[in-house]
């Protein structure tokens, strides 16, 4: 729209016609004060406070309903001004208690600011408080009406942002309160949005409340362990008894692409990092079947001595390697580094949750097509093809209703499933499950692919009518189908593709090559020429054993040694424990897990939250992992395998070249700081980060990344300063793809699951436990809104 | 809505309701008519009449109980078989309102909001009912008993009393 001129507080300004006046001035740094209104969501006009003065007009305006006009010339601070709003704020505060002290918010309080600003701290009220007992409404959302300020922030994200619709607004007046959808609980999506968006302590946290105050937590910004759409997480961290605890996970500042949203994973599910039943020191299998504690030396001595002896006397085919989807690209990378250089085996497997080779495959020589999460925020048309993103991917599925009801944009979408993103679909197709194939098929001309599915050429129709689009895809869709999928997407005028995966990192471990036939960046094991080459070491030229072959050889009796890094294929893939009877297996976890518990040697391990690194999510994002949290005794995965490699004579350097490359950290990582080498040292302490010269340093390898694989060569300044790289996927060099095994095996979690994380979640779980208490809920136990 | 669906509604009412929803451009409109003739029928607005109305309209039973805690004229108790509700704003005041509301109280032996063990009558004290002319005044159920004393009320209420006992 065409821009109008404007004067505040004798400044010119220029907006587009209809922006409203808070907005227009908060972009020219000119902060209006406001409770109700919220970028994104509808208006409200409740709280008053965002009035202001706008020539000719009659009465004070408020700020965040009133559009920008030509002409308009606005004082947003004045006498005047401040009392009104003074008043609002001693109108507010005549019910609300003066709990700062102990009130979560107090710290961080929209109105505990207000009143600073604005000095209402006498009241002319002399009339007792209304009180109300607070309430609990889920394990997770606790209700203190006296504190509520009636913004109905929460309503409206609750409603509008999350379609969750589950608070509203009864009686009226200063009686008013929020309620629940099931008047003494709630029945919802549990994602903490509406505590997250209060602007007081009105809607508590069962994570967090009371645990501790604002100032008292140390916060890093980093990225969430559960889903793969790798959200930025903001975490709170506390020091305790055995190094820093997480007391509390948000986004608040905005930052990254998923602005303040988070689900219930991101914000809730971290406590598993604090549970007691941790693993915190080496174990090892005694002669009598049990584990007894070991120091570090003696368990990397045993376990290093054994691998090498394998190594020697039966080959390195004789050894497995299991990595993770939790562990950062410089983790996968540095494993598989160790596998094919060091004990000289591409036996190397991950849980794989897409086929990402494939479609790295499909989408080879065409461009950069492949979409990131942020595309989804603002396409004007998009097609979601199996998956249920508000299941498995609940930020794809906030932008796109986001995308939905802010920009209008168009949702096609065929499942074989009921998924709730339905509701904000133009079009809607529903298949039978095997008919994926035979969808693309048909969508593509074949008249006879879909027989039977009236609805289906409506759907075509539909989609035809559509030039630029965006596509995502879930895991029903593999080899052969993605590439007839990406050709079909090619008749599209602008087209781009994402590949929904599981978890955090199950885009990173493909990409690193947790692979048995391919390196990093896809390269396949048979011409390694450039890795060979700057690994110095000849590497096994043959394809190796995939997962499912890896136990079948052990129980052939074939497989010596089985390293697995945080991960748990045994329950995942329902192995015979008898099947690893006579291989020696090193597990190094959080946990004792199923796999853990048949290990000769467990090593503490650090996840996600408790080291630095870097992370891929499912869209080719990448982004920056910092260390938040701290456990005693646990190491990171990557310190485990430099040790490990180190345990068993073998050159550090050669594996973390640390000290050497024009890439290094000359100070990207220190933000403004510069100057002197031993400044440098303090600050990157003072960070609990070390140095480039230690061979520790992930960093090392980042660059080592970033020199053989071309799809990760992003400027590094903006990723260090914490924002989000799109992968140059187009130079993914692959030359296999669909003719691979298929060994997709999807998480199918939900909204309440993660797989190992979410076992050991005890939010998680009483969340689910309060679910199944209550009944006369459907089987999603969501709320249908019908329209 | 099918004709087969069962309804806690008598047919009458249900037939109504079912062109109700068709009067407004948008179903929600039909939202308050469709409580107050509810609650005329069933005497209150229950937690059926609220999943029932949620039911018809296609919206969340929130969404029907925000707008019933919001307006004074919605009950969600059952009432005396004549819900008495006296007057006490500025006119009926001040030609003695409160009298007329403390004399009912003691006649009946209840309070505010209450109701006979005999569920005969049940009290309450309203805001302007509109009849500030002929003030004080009384509604019972649709009826208006204007410009009352203490003996017309008594004189009222064994009206009441009597018709019941028929």
């Amino acid at each position: 729209m065409a821009d109008v001129t404007f004067t505040v507080d004798g400044k010119q300004l220029t907006a587009p016609k209809g922006t409203l006046l808070i907005e227009a001035c908060r972009q020219a740094g000119i902060e209006i004060p406001a409770f109700c209104y919220y970028p994104g969501l509808s208006l409200q006009g409740a709280c008053r406070m965002c009035v202001v003065r706008v020539e000719k007009m009659p009465k004070l305006q408020t700020a965040c309903t009133t559009p920008v006009a030509e002409g308009m010339v606005v004082t947003t601070e004045s006498p005047e001004i401040g009392q009104a709003r003074k008043a609002t704020i001693e109108l507010l505060l005549g019910n609300h208690p003066l709990d700062c002290p102990v009130c979560d918010a107090g710290g961080e309080c929209e109105l505990q600011d207000m009143t600073f600003k604005y000095g209402a701290h006498q009241s002319q009220f002399v009339e007792i408080k209304n009180h109300r007992e607070e309430q609990q409404w889920s394990p997770v959302v606790y209700f203190d009406r006296p504190r509520c300020i009636l913004c109905y922030r929460c309503v409206r994200v609750c409603g509008e942002g999350m379609d969750v619709w589950a608070l509203g607004i009864q009686n009226r007046g200063s009686g008013a309160v929020i309620a629940p959808n099931k008047q003494d609980h709630l029945e919802c999506e549990e994602c903490g949005m509406c505590i997250d968006i209060c602007p007081v302590g009105a809607l508590t946290s069962g994570t967090y409340r009371y645990k501790t105050r604002p100032w008292e937590m140390s916060h890093v910004s980093t990225v969430c362990t559960h889903c793969a759409d790798g959200c930025k997480t903001t975490l709170g961290v506390r020091r305790s008894d055995d190094g820093m605890e997480i007391v509390r996970g948000d986004n608040r500042d905005k930052s990254g692409f998923n602005n303040d949203f988070l689900c219930i994973k991101g914000r809730y599910a971290f406590d598993f990092a604090n549970r007691e039943e941790r693993v915190t020191q080496p174990m090892l299998r005694q002669p009598n079947g049990e584990f007894k504690p070991a120091t570090w030396e003696e368990a990397l001595d045993f376990a290093a001595g054994k691998l090498r002896e394998i190594r020697d006397s039966r080959g390195g085919k004789s050894i497995g390697v299991i990595g993770s989807t939790r562990i950062t690209n410089e983790e996968a990378y540095l494993l598989q580094k160790f596998a094919r250089s060091i004990l000289g085996t591409n036996n190397i497997d991950h849980h794989r949750t897409a086929d990402y080779p494939a479609f790295l495959a499909a989408l080879k020589a065409k461009g950069q097509k492949e979409a990131s999460i942020r595309d989804f925020a603002d396409a004007k048309a998009i097609l979601v093809l199996g998956n249920d993103p508000t299941e498995q991917h609940p930020l794809l599925a906030w932008q796109i209703r986001n995308n939905v009801r802010n920009n209008q944009a168009r949702l096609h979408a065929a499942n074989h499933q009921d998924i709730k993103l339905r509701r904000q679909a133009t079009s809607f197709l529903p298949i039978q499950q095997e008919n994926y194939g035979a969808l693309v098929a048909f969508l593509a001309g074949n008249e006879k692919a879909l027989k039977g599915n009236a609805e289906a050429a409506g759907f075509r129709d539909a989609l035809r009518k559509e030039e630029s689009i965006v596509i995502a895809f879930g895991s029903e869709y593999r080899g052969k189908d993605i590439e007839a999928l990406i050709a079909f997407g090619a008749g599209f005028k602008n087209v781009k593709f994402a590949c929904l995966g599981d978890y955090a990192n199950s885009r990173g471990a493909s990409d690193m090559g947790l692979l048995p036939d391919l390196l990093p960046g896809y390269v396949p094991v048979t011409s390694a020429g450039s890795f060979a080459q700057e690994y110095g070491a000849a590497l096994p030229a043959e394809p190796g054993l995939d997962m499912i072959q890896m136990f079948d050889a052990a129980g052939r009796g074939d497989l010596a040694a089985l390293y697995v890094a945080s991960s748990d294929p045994v329950k995942l893939y329902g192995v015979d424990p008898a099947a690893l009877k006579n291989t020696f297996v090193i597990v190094q976890d959080m946990f004792l897990t199923e796999t853990a518990k048949l290990a000769d040697v467990i090593l503490p391990a650090a996840n996600l939250y408790e080291k630095a690194g870097t992370a891929t999510n499912t869209y080719g994002d990448l982004q920056l992992v910092k260390k938040a949290a701290d456990k005693a005794g646990v190491r990171a995965d990557f310190d485990l395998i430099v040790r490990l490699a180190g345990h068993m004579g073998h050159d550090i350097k050669t594996l973390v070249p640390f000290g050497k490359g024009l890439l290094a950290d000359f100070g990207q990582s220190r933000g403004t700081q510069s100057g002197e080498a031993d400044r440098h040292a303090v600050w990157l302490t003072a960070h609990q980060l070390e140095l480039k010269a230690s061979p520790f340093d992930p960093f090392a390898i980042f660059d080592e990344i970033q020199r053989l694989v071309p799809a990760y060569e992003v400027p590094r300044l903006n990723l260090m300063a914490g924002n989000d790289e799109h992968l140059k996927s187009d130079l993914v060099q692959i030359q296999t793809g669909a003719a691979r095994r298929d060994l997709v095996l999807p998480s199918n979690d939900t909204l309440f699951t993660s797989g190992t994380l979410g076992e050991y979640s005890q939010m998680l779980h009483s969340v689910m436990e309060s679910r199944k208490q209550k009944p006369g809920r459907n089987s999603r136990g969501l709320m249908i809104r019908k329209a | 809505m099918p004709a087969e669906k069962t309804t806690i509604f008598s047919p009458e009412l249900a037939a109504r309701f079912d062109r109700l929803v068709t009067l407004y451009p948008v179903k929600r409109s039909a939202l308050v008519p469709m409580l107050l003739y509810a609650q005329d029928e069933i005497g209150y607005i229950s937690d059926a009449v609220i999943a029932e109305v949620a039911e018809r309209i296609g919206i969340t039973e929130l969404d029907v109980r925000n707008v019933v805690s919001y307006y004074s004229l919605m009950r969600t108790k059952p009432v005396g078989k004549y819900h008495v509700q006296v007057c006490t704003n500025i006119a009926c005041m001040l030609r003695g309102g409160n009298e007329l509301l403390h004399h009912c109280s003691k006649r009946l032996g209840i309070g505010h909001k209450q109701t006979t063990p005999d569920g005969l009558f049940s009290l309450e004290e309203v805001e302007c009912i509109g009849s500030c002319s002929w003030a004080p005044a009384v509604q019972v159920n649709y009826d208006y008993h204007e410009n009352l004393t203490l003996e017309t009320m008594d004189k009222v209420l064994d009206e009441y009393r009597a018709k019941a006992s028929k």
